[in-house]
């Protein structure tokens, strides 16, 4: 897809997405008294985008700070608001990037279930590919049916050769053979897929951390980045999520999918300021080219529907 | 489920027990803090607005001030209200009123469980209803999406229906329902693609299979985790096919499941079955009084006694009630007991339904809580003579490290174990004299021996 269809498909996207924000926004602020009034709304109006509590609460105080008792219109508000929430998100906006002298950059997808890892790691092949990379995937996702033909799909769309094993069989030790062959054929990355999980499953968390054991077995500096993906549909307990997938396994940055969406994943701001954790990627659609660099600037005039 | 709601609203509600009448200033702030709690949760915000706005004008006024402890008083106000607001007392059963082939459609975004709660559904209607399923995927948008639910159709024990690769959704559904007509199936689970709400094209796909089928149920299937986006999902769903029923998936996770109050809200339509885990019989009712009740911290029991009856072997479990009446309960009977525990699922989720089992959950972590120490326990029993399981008290250093060697465990485990058979022993003794109304007003703090963890 060009890059200027794609920037319009985002940004119509994201815009759909904000609408009622945006609408919302225009009502409270058109030619008005910025008072306590208005002040509440519009941080009634950041909590509906799932920003949270908290975070709604610390902007709108910085709002208060500058702007209590003025006149403002609806356009200053959002461009307003668009550059604290881009302030914030700036220094987590970094992309992946793949150490070619590695050979392999082993890199573990993680998440919960649903979220979309297995589409983003063959968005990522697809992408690396391009830049000249040669990536190799690993089917670790060995308990959800037909989780690994699905990922055999994405390797037949990309290119990618597809390390799998047999259903219900040992991730760890497909990671371990997976890294083996990646290592043999001098692949530049691999992509090692595994299976949902809640971050309350404790047994469930000790398999992940077991899967970094092995690896780290021919490996020690293995994996070298921990992808987190999250669905931005996801409500405050992302915190969680991030909270103890990053206790367990180290995470090193996030997938953010499902963009594309009415869902504004607005909760991606809170997590930059509680957890400052690099934001490599977005998801905005099913194809292969769906992935895109997190733009901060972008997501928030989005956010806010300019 | 709702933890962390629950802890919320208790601290709120201390507070107001603390005080004596309690006057709207009270109301207000502690309403002010219901309001953020809610939002916590992932309520949506309108949601919030009505709730509290409905709780506020039955809690300022007589009822509250006249009564002897206001902060109970509103305690049960929120209770009522957020029964309510859940869809009223007991559960709604799927319906399948209708000529078979009763037609089932699943619809929901991407990645919130549809597939697997279709195959969950499946076994369900198999087992509990004796009824004869017909799984269908017309999901031709995700790669092996047909491919899954045609193996989950097999561990479920149930058929699916053949996978023809180039036929579009609609001209699958048909397939399925011809099928099912020929080969007299009473019920068809129709598994759709995961759509966006603001996908126009499919959302119109979806509209069409419904008119060509007539579903009995609509059920739209939403992750407990979801954020505010769970309003537009339900409105753009609710238009486009109009839905009958809500599953929320994802329920055994530690998200506040806020979503519930607003899916109901918008869509009107109940809340009819919660996913509880990966396993295919991991799918439940929903019970607004129970999920109501656990937010308030007042655990979910019957809800236990359910899952309970449902997986313990009932001549077994008379065999253990006796053998516990009579104090003859020996290590044998343990390890019975460990087995039908391990049968019900973890213990956190068990422990989750009991009341004043929160803090309990909060003080031993949920590290320890794992169903592998119980298969562990059940090995170190095994390793044991039948002379040491009927009299553990003979069980010293040598036969210990015997026991430790056989069952590839240590010393301090079989030593573990040993007290926990003498601290449930000490409980059981307790049991007999609480009874079961003690039991059920005091929760299971009444169990406990003083100061010591319960595993």
């Amino acid at each position: 897809m060009a890059l200027g269809a794609f920037f319009s498909r985002l940004k119509q996207g994201l815009a759909r997405s904000t609408e009622k924000l945006a609408s919302g926004i225009t009502a409270v602020f058109t030619r008005r008294k910025l008072d306590d009034a208005a002040l509440e709304e519009l941080e009634d109006l950041l909590i509906a985008a799932d920003l949270g509590t908290a975070v709604a609460r610390s902007i709108i105080a910085s709002f208060r700070r500058t702007r209590f008792g003025k006149e403002v219109t609806d356009d200053e508000i959002k461009q307003a608001l668009a550059h604290e929430i881009a302030t914030i998100l700036a220094p987590v906006a970094r992309p992946l990037v793949i150490e070619r002298a590695l050979k392999p950059h082993v890199v573990l997808v993680v998440g919960v279930n649903g979220t979309g890892k297995t589409t983003t790691i063959g968005k990522l092949a697809q992408s690396y590919g391009e830049q000249g990379l040669r990536a190799m995937l690993v089917a670790g996702d060995t308990f959800r049916a037909a989780a690994v033909e699905q990922l055999q799909v994405w390797g037949q769309r990309t290119g990618a050769p597809v390390i799998a094993g047999q259903a219900e069989g040992d991730a760890a030790g497909l990671a371990f053979d997976g890294l083996a062959r990646a290592k043999a054929e001098g692949m530049d990355l691999l992509l090692v897929d595994t299976a949902g999980r809640l971050h309350n499953k404790a047994a469930l968390m000790e398999e992940l951390r077991k899967i970094i054991r092995v690896l780290r077995k021919q490996d020690p500096t293995a994996p070298h980045s921990v992808l987190l993906v999250l669905d931005a549909t996801t409500g405050q307990n992302a915190v969680q999520q991030v909270r103890v997938f990053k206790e367990m396994v180290d995470v090193t940055g996030l997938v953010v999918t499902k963009l594309d969406g009415s869902a504004r994943g607005g909760i991606v701001v809170a997590l930059a300021e509680e957890f400052a954790i690099p934001v490599h990627a977005v998801g905005v659609g099913e194809q292969a080219g769906d992935l895109r660099p997190f733009d901060p600037a972008e997501f928030a005039r989005g956010l806010m529907g300019i | 489920m709702f933890e962390g709601l629950t802890g919320k609203l208790s601290g709120v509600f201390d507070k107001l027990r603390q005080r004596g009448a309690l006057n709207e200033t009270d109301v207000t702030e502690a309403l002010r803090e219901v309001r953020l709690a809610l939002l916590d949760a992932d309520v949506a915000l309108d949601v919030v607005r009505d709730f509290i706005a409905k709780v506020r004008e039955r809690a300022v006024g007589q009822e509250v001030l006249a009564s002897v402890s206001p902060g109970q008083q509103v305690v049960k106000i929120v209770h009522d209200v957020l029964i309510e607001a859940l869809g009223g007392a007991g559960a709604v059963p799927v319906n399948l009123a209708a000529a078979a082939p009763v037609p089932i459609l699943m619809v929901g975004l991407q990645g919130s469980g549809k597939t697997t709660t279709a195959g969950k559904l499946g076994m369900r209607l198999a087992k509990r209803d004796r009824k004869k399923v017909l799984l269908a995927s017309l999901d031709t948008q995700r790669p092996a999406a047909q491919l899954q639910l045609q193996q989950l159709a097999e561990r479920a024990g149930v058929t699916s229906l053949p996978i023809i690769m180039g036929q579009t959704p609609l001209q699958i559904a048909e397939r399925a329902m011809d099928t099912a007509r020929r080969e007299v199936f009473d019920v068809v689970i129709l598994d759709t693609a995961g759509r966006l709400s603001i996908d126009m094209a499919l959302m119109s796909e979806v509209a069409a299979i419904r008119r060509a089928t007539s579903p009995a149920e609509t059920l739209l299937v939403i992750d407990a985790m979801t954020g505010q986006d769970a309003v537009n999902t339900a409105k753009a769903f609710n238009d486009a096919v109009g839905v009958t029923g809500i599953v929320m998936t994802r329920m055994d996770g530690d998200a506040r499941g806020g979503a519930a109050l607003s899916m109901r809200a918008i869509t009107g339509a109940p809340i009819k079955l919660v996913g509880t885990g990966e396993k295919l019989d991991a799918l439940e009712e929903f019970h607004p009084e129970r999920v109501a009740g656990r937010i308030l911290g007042m655990g979910d029991v019957v809800g236990l006694v359910e899952r309970a009856a449902e997986t313990i072997d009932e001549a077994e479990a008379e065999k253990l009630a006796r053998k516990m009446a009579k104090g003859t309960f020996d290590l044998d009977d343990y390890a019975s007991q460990l087995r039908q525990i391990s049968k019900m699922g973890s213990i956190s989720s068990i422990l989750g339904m009991l009341p004043g089992a929160e803090k309990i959950k909060a003080q031993i972590g949920d590290k320890n809580l794992d169903t592998k120490v119980l298969k562990r326990q059940a090995a170190i029993i095994s390793s044991m003579t039948p002379k040491e399981r009927k009299l553990p008290d003979i069980i010293k250093a040598s036969r210990k490290k015997r026991i430790a060697a056989g069952s590839g465990t240590t010393v301090q485990e079989i030593n573990k174990l040993l007290k926990q058979f003498e601290d449930m022993s000490t409980m059981m003794k307790r049991m007999n004299k609480l009874g079961q109304k003690g039991l059920m007003r005091q929760g299971l703090s009444a169990l406990m021996p003083q100061g010591r963890r319960p595993f």
